[in-house]
């Protein structure tokens, strides 16, 4: 015997020794080749936040001009306000109020705000100068000032200081979004009104103040300076509470069913397979077939969050359904044959005692797939949800745009130097949404999370 | 099982609950919707508020988008509450168009034109400036040239080979793509007068753009075509006038037949490549929308798309006095488009 037994242990870690250097090279190339993965990934999402919230932040403040505005009893001849006098009609009084609103709609009231910039900017304004002047303020400020006349029409002969929007390009203006050096061609300002910004500005009576339009009003094309969010972000919860209420019932339904009660046979095996199909379907698709089903087929209206609640049920459902699924299986046998054991029927077992402990990944998958649905896009453009839309949505049944598609649209507004601003400014919004919706997930995981 | 049993009833629920959504939904509609353009949807949507401002009892319409061709074909789906009012066409509708409605039972198609637009060629105010004819366009973006009498692929790749007097820039054309109504404009009043100049190509074969990749064509909307020319230097865009006017600190305009587009030359006639706006009333509409004919009118008043209106100061060259009452008389007497 040449080789004895300690040769061969010698040998044996003389091997181990070798390929010990090796293996834990091998190790380090991967931790750092993930840990560099995870920068990467981390760097790209930081720079993406801090764009966005660069140029999105400034446009939580807008230029607004601050001003005293006297309601000329020259200017606004009108009768008294319409009350309600006994023994009229209802519909008799409403046709008289109605009248005397159409009536306030002709007085000239950008004549009252004329009036009042001219005071502010201290110098005579000749008429010809009239639409320089006008360029200062956001044209919805008639509007406005109309709207609370004919709320409080004791107005009359007072001095009130308000609140107005500067117009876009002031604003654009104001916080140089716009080249300040540029010659009088390329403004989109007179240089008359471009100086009067200037003036108003450093008196003061431009301020950047927070901008409440921006979460009050609707989409505007009129007076881009008053475009706001309020008509999207209702149409986007009409569509999140007909999601809610369809698509967790339903796919937490069908995943307790096909979970537990179900036969495993090759027809429940061919619909596990296209639950998993369905969800990694495209969500245009679903678009589509919303078109031809629900509008064309079964008549529901364009643009309602209604269908865009139903299409994108259809998008979440599957998404719900595995979610369910994943923490019913989750949730260990012994618990179901420890129920079954003491004489629990198998809907008892499920529902007094595997459903509770499931409850908190339920329901993170069902957020998520919410919040999922809350920033989907594609679909909706093939329902009419692309539209203009001026009007706050008061039922899920009349049109709406969403958050999305809000910011696909002001991303396509032709007016740049704002709504890039503005664009952004929507994407902090719909983000923060997104977030506490995530946010919410994890809190109710971690208060419901049982461990055994 | 009770499970069984609870999955019925929630089926029932469900099915109610969207049977419901159906029966509420057959209501009527009270709000306009319209769709189309989306060279008209500024003017349109603009419109749309200011007249929801001014009449009280009306709700302020829908503006959609999609192209003229996608909001005709939207048109012309039939008619009922869930199809649209207005369609917005930046050209004239197509007799294939019309034929398609009447098919869908859409018979009363009535044509409001409400102004015209101009179609600029404009690049980036940091690149050299253009004064171009419908002849160097062609020359760029057609497939195929003559040389010596015979026809050839499209051997230039500089604006300076096509003609001396042009920048020395590598040509990239961003255009529309056809679902636009811009895109026959462009067609009709640039590539086919260029084409002219060159004997050996007519008719339908002027149609043909080289694929070479210096043709861009765009189907969204002109944001996308400015984002071009941010990524590609030296990209000439094609863009509306109000778009080029709303971003003119980025944007210079090229010339085109030695005539600058504005307003005034456009309104003249003088700046060669324009066209009439219109948008499509669907007359069967007219007595079951509310405001569909006040809307119209509204569109048609001097104070809304006249000279100094606010339309005018987003762009839209305005109709002259009597061209926009011939309009106006038009749609009250409720002329129908012809078939053919």
């Amino acid at each position: 015997m040449s080789i004895t037994i300690e040769q061969r242990r010698q040998h044996r870690l003389m091997t181990i020794e070798k390929s010990l250097a090796k293996r834990h090279r091998q190790e380090k190339r991967f931790r750092r080749t993930g840990l560099a993965a995870v920068v990467t990934g981390m760097t790209l999402v930081a720079i993406l936040f801090v764009s966005i919230l660069i140029r999105g932040v400034p446009a939580f403040w807008q230029a607004t001009i601050f001003v005293d505005v006297y309601f000329d009893p020259d200017v606004i001849q009108l009768e008294e306000k319409p009350q309600k006098v006994s023994g009229e009609s209802q519909s008799a009084f409403e046709e008289r109020y109605a009248a005397w609103q159409s009536q306030a709609g002709l007085v000239n009231w950008q004549a009252l705000i004329d009036s009042a910039l001219e005071d502010a900017i201290g110098d005579e304004v000749e008429s010809r100068q009239l639409r320089d002047l006008r360029a200062l303020v956001s044209s919805s400020e008639r509007f406005a000032l109309r709207n609370r006349f004919v709320e409080d029409p004791s107005l009359l002969g007072q001095t009130v200081e308000l609140k107005m929007l500067a117009s876009a390009n002031v604003d654009v203006w104001i916080k140089g979004n716009i080249d300040r050096n540029l010659d009088d061609s390329r403004q989109q300002l007179s240089a008359q009104t471009r100086a009067w910004a200037d003036q108003l500005y450093d008196d003061g009576i431009i301020k950047n103040a927070f901008s409440t339009a921006l979460f009050l009003n609707t989409d505007s094309r009129s007076s881009p300076a008053s475009a706001g969010l309020a008509g999207a972000f209702m149409g986007s919860l009409f569509m999140m509470m007909v999601v809610i209420m369809l698509s967790v019932p339903l796919g937490v339904a069908s995943a307790i069913y096909l979970e537990e009660f179900a036969p495993k046979n090759r027809l429940t095996d061919l619909i596990e397979i296209n639950i998993n199909n369905l969800a990694a379907v495209p969500s245009i698709v679903f678009g589509l077939l919303g078109a031809s089903i629900f509008i064309g087929y079964l008549g529901l209206p364009l643009s309602a969050p209604l269908v865009g609640g139903l299409v994108l049920t259809l998008m979440t459902l599957p998404t719900i359904i595995i979610a369910t699924r994943a923490s019913l299986r989750s949730i260990p046998p012994s618990i179901r044959q420890a129920a079954l054991g003491i004489g629990a029927s198998r809907v008892q077992t499920v529902f007094h005692h595997v459903l509770p402990l499931a409850l908190p990944g339920i329901l993170t998958g069902s957020i998520l797939g919410v919040a999922q649905a809350l920033g989907e896009t594609a679909p909706l453009l093939l329902i009419g949800m692309n539209a203009f839309v001026a009007n706050v949505p008061g039922t899920p049944l009349e049109q709406s745009t969403a958050l999305p598609v809000q910011i696909y649209l002001w991303q396509g507004n032709e007016l740049r130097n704002f709504f890039e601003a503005r664009t952004s400014a929507a994407i902090i919004v719909l983000l923060g949404l997104m977030l506490s919706l995530n946010a919410l997930a994890i809190w109710l995981r971690k208060k419901f999370e049982t461990r055994w | 099982m009770t499970m069984n049993v609870t999955k019925k009833a929630l089926g029932v629920a469900v099915v109610a609950a969207l049977s419901a959504g159906v029966s509420t939904a057959a209501m009527a509609r009270e709000t306009i919707q319209m769709a189309g353009s989306s060279t008209v949807l500024p003017f349109a949507s603009i419109v749309a508020e200011e007249f929801g401002n001014t009449y009280s009892q009306f709700n302020t319409p829908v503006v959609g988008s999609g192209g003229s061709g996608g909001g005709l074909r939207q048109f012309c789906q039939g008619v009922g509450e869930n199809t649209i009012d207005i369609a917005n066409a930046s050209r004239a509708i197509r007799s294939g168009e019309v034929a398609n409605c009447n098919e869908n039972g859409v018979n009363d198609i009535l044509e409001v034109m409400f102004g015209y637009d101009g179609i600029v060629f404009a690049s980036r105010i940091d690149r050299e400036e253009f004064a171009l004819m419908p002849e160097h366009v062609f020359k760029a973006a057609a497939a195929q040239i003559s040389q010596d009498g015979q026809l050839i692929d499209n051997p230039y790749t500089r604006w300076n080979e096509v003609d001396s007097s042009l920048p020395d820039q590598e040509i990239v054309l961003v255009i529309p793509a056809s679902n636009h109504g811009t895109r026959e404009v462009f067609e009709e009043k640039v590539i086919h007068p260029g084409c002219e100049s060159i004997a050996e190509i007519e008719g339908d074969a002027c149609n043909n753009l080289r694929g070479d990749g210096r043709i861009v064509e765009i189907a969204g909307d002109y944001t996308e075509t400015l984002a071009r020319l941010d990524a590609q230097a030296d990209a000439v865009g094609v863009f509306g006038l109000s778009f080029y006017d709303q971003n003119r600190d980025r944007l210079q305009v090229a010339t085109v037949d030695g005539v600058t587009p504005s307003l005034e030359t456009i309104g003249s006639g003088e700046y060669p490549v324009s066209r009439p706006l219109f948008f499509y009333v669907k007359g069967e509409h007219l007595d079951v929308i509310p405001g569909l004919a006040e809307y119209t009118e509204f569109f048609l008043n001097e104070m809304v798309s006249g000279y100094g209106s606010p339309l005018e100061d987003a762009g839209l060259i305005p109709m002259d006095d009597e061209e926009r009452a011939s309009a106006l008389e038009q749609f009250q007497a409720r002329t129908v488009v012809n078939p053919e």
